[in-house]
């Protein structure tokens, strides 16, 4: 049955398309929301340049709130915001949304774990140098924490695989979508197990990918 | 040069006040090589870290060359701040970048261009002999090189201050001494005023001019090196001092002494003197040492010398004018060698 095979890959290319984009949009969301909100959660609690505790608990316990909402729940919450924000709740586009609040909650807590692991001797040297907070947190914080953000963005990507194929059960498309819909409602458990090596083998992929990354960063260990 | 004028520094935790600093006033002046000593949890960071208002104090003033930096704050402090150096027990190097850029980021903090800098670093890296190191990354290099960087860093924009946070604690003995050794060149070569903390007398003795005593955020006492070992005031100090000296007695030597045992002082040129061959003489007693150093301390000599003063052997009592019962003529000899040394300190009759 050649053209089943066909049309199922076909299916899969799409599927793992739907999975790119959800994940690649969310991920992106996770850097530009996640990587600030991690280092202004890593200063205000350290009280480095800025105290205020207002602040650190305010982001903290949104954090908090957001990260131990279960995915399939937060996906529904946030729909009413969704709507709202691209008038549909309908496919991966929609998908992206609770996607990314999840993404950057999640990565935040990473990116302030990383911080957490610079030795504090070397940002009061580059304080006792007299350097700005912009130039330590540019020059200093970020590349010496840059290895711990790529391993943290990994995880990211990885957890947000997982969720989008959750998404794809409340009709978000992807991956997870197709294995609904062919390895659920219609017992194709071929299907699933095609679904399932693909999806070993893109996580497999993001690991290495990242590992590298993240050792080429770490010049600790050379 | 620096001035800390009644610094107090407390930290609060959750139920509790520390008072980590009480009331210490400093007064250091410029090209010197002053020494903050004491044990752990005495202060000395705290205070030392006031100087470049790392730690801002709770109460006092510091003032540098006569300005009052106390209540500096963001790009004036900054600035400020650009004027000392500091080098860590642990180094504190960026891992992620090489020995060049490590030393290069205090530059470009100081706002260098980038010619400048590339011609500077080297030369500052020549200096505290690391030219062969400058493209390797931290984790390649040893404590002792580490450091040197630490050095190299602090001082590559000229500063007039470089505040050393026991610099050596974390080396062994050799390393250590080189450590020193290159600071004292410094020192000597660029003129800048060196504060250094440790909590061994000996460092101190091999670097500084001048020491602080620090106990329990108190400032217990200072004055020169020297007179600081010579004649110790505070118990605190008295204990630091002994130990470096470490004259205590084999057990086996203080388990049934006979006689009169003495530790002896002797500062400067008297330690040549002939002294106690002389007590010997003229009061016909025998003097057996059985402990005792000579420290050099900025070229001047200080002895110490733990003897026991007792009877004669038989054989050689031939002095016809010894009448006299033997504790009397002990404690003639103990007069007369209290007039001729520093000091004496009778640890057993
Ligand atoms: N940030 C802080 N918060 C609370 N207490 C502190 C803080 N920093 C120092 N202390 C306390 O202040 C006291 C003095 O500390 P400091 O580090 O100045 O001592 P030190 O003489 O440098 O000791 P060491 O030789 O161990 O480095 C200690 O009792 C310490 O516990
Ligand atoms: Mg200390």
């Amino acid at each position: 049955m050649p053209s089943e095979w066909a049309s199922l890959t076909a299916d899969l290319v799409h599927a793992f398309g739907e999975t790119f984009l959800m994940v690649g949009i969310s991920g992106f969301f996770a850097i530009v929301g996640g990587l600030p909100l991690g280092f202004l959660l890593f200063i205000a609690e350290r009280r480095l340049f800025w105290d205020n505790k207002a602040a650190y608990a305010t982001g903290s316990v949104t954090v908090n709130i957001i990260r131990s909402i279960p995915f399939v729940i937060l996906l529904v919450l946030l729909l009413p915001f969704t709507q709202f924000v691209l008038g549909t709740t309908i496919g991966p586009a929609a998908a992206t949304v609770p996607l990314s609040v999840a993404a950057i909650a999640f990565y935040a807590r990473l990116v302030e774990a990383a911080l957490c692991e610079v030795d504090p001797g070397i940002i009061e040297a580059a304080q006792a140098f007299g350097a700005s907070p912009l130039r330590i947190v540019a020059t200093v914080l970020f590349p010496e924490a840059l290895a711990g953000f790529l391993r943290a963005l990994t995880v990211t990507l990885i957890s947000l695989i997982g969720y989008s194929a959750m998404a794809g059960i409340v009709g978000g498309g992807g991956v997870g979508d197709l294995a609904i819909r062919f390895g659920y409602y219609r017992y194709q458990t071929d299907v699933l197990i095609v679904t399932v090596i693909a999806l070993v083998i893109l996580v497999q992929l993001v690991q290495t990918l990242g590992d590298r990354l993240a050792k080429h960063a770490d010049k600790k260990g050379v | 040069m620096i001035e800390l004028q009644n610094i107090s520094i407390e930290f609060r935790t959750k139920d509790q006040v520390i008072r980590a600093v009480d009331q210490a006033s400093l007064h250091i002046g410029t090209g010197e090589v002053f020494g903050i000593v004491g044990a752990s949890g005495a202060g000395k960071s705290s205070l030392l870290r006031t100087i470049n208002l790392l730690e801002r104090p709770s109460a006092g003033r510091v003032r540098l060359d006569g300005r009052d930096i106390t209540d500096l704050k963001g790009a004036a402090l900054r600035r400020e701040r650009q004027k000392t150096g500091l080098i860590f027990q642990h180094f504190n190097l960026m891992h992620t970048r090489t020995v060049f850029d490590n030393v290069a980021f205090a530059l470009r903090v100081a706002g260098k261009q980038a010619a400048e800098i590339a011609a500077h670093v080297p030369e500052i890296l020549d200096l505290v002999g690391l030219s062969d190191k400058v493209q390797v990354y931290p984790s390649q290099l040893s404590g002792g090189q580490k450091q040197r960087v630490g050095i190299a860093r602090a001082i590559a924009n000229h500063p007039a201050v470089l505040l050393c946070d026991e610099p050596t604690s974390a080396l062994d003995l050799e390393t250590s001494g080189a450590i020193l050794e290159l600071l004292k060149e410094i020192n000597r070569r660029l003129g800048i005023t060196i504060v250094l903390i440790s909590h061994e007398m000996s460092v101190i003795k091999t670097i500084c001019d001048r020491v602080a005593v620090m106990d329990q955020g108190r400032i217990v006492e200072q004055g020169d090196v020297y007179d600081i070992f010579a004649r110790p005031e505070h118990p605190f100090t008295r204990q630091l001092v002994d130990r470096t000296f470490n004259l205590d007695l084999p057990e086996r030597l203080t388990a049934n002494l006979q006689g009169t045992l003495l530790k002896i002082l002797f500062l400067g040129e008297r330690a040549e003197h002939p002294l106690l061959s002389e007590a010997a003489l003229r009061f016909g007693i025998s003097v057996n040492i059985l402990h005792g150093k000579i420290e050099y301390i900025n070229n001047r000599a200080i002895g110490l010398l733990v003897a026991l003063l007792g009877e004669l052997q038989e054989c050689s009592t031939h002095a016809a004018h010894i009448t006299e019962p033997l504790t009397g003529r002990i404690a003639a000899a103990v007069d007369f060698i209290r007039q001729g040394s520093a000091r004496v300190e009778v640890l057993h009759a």
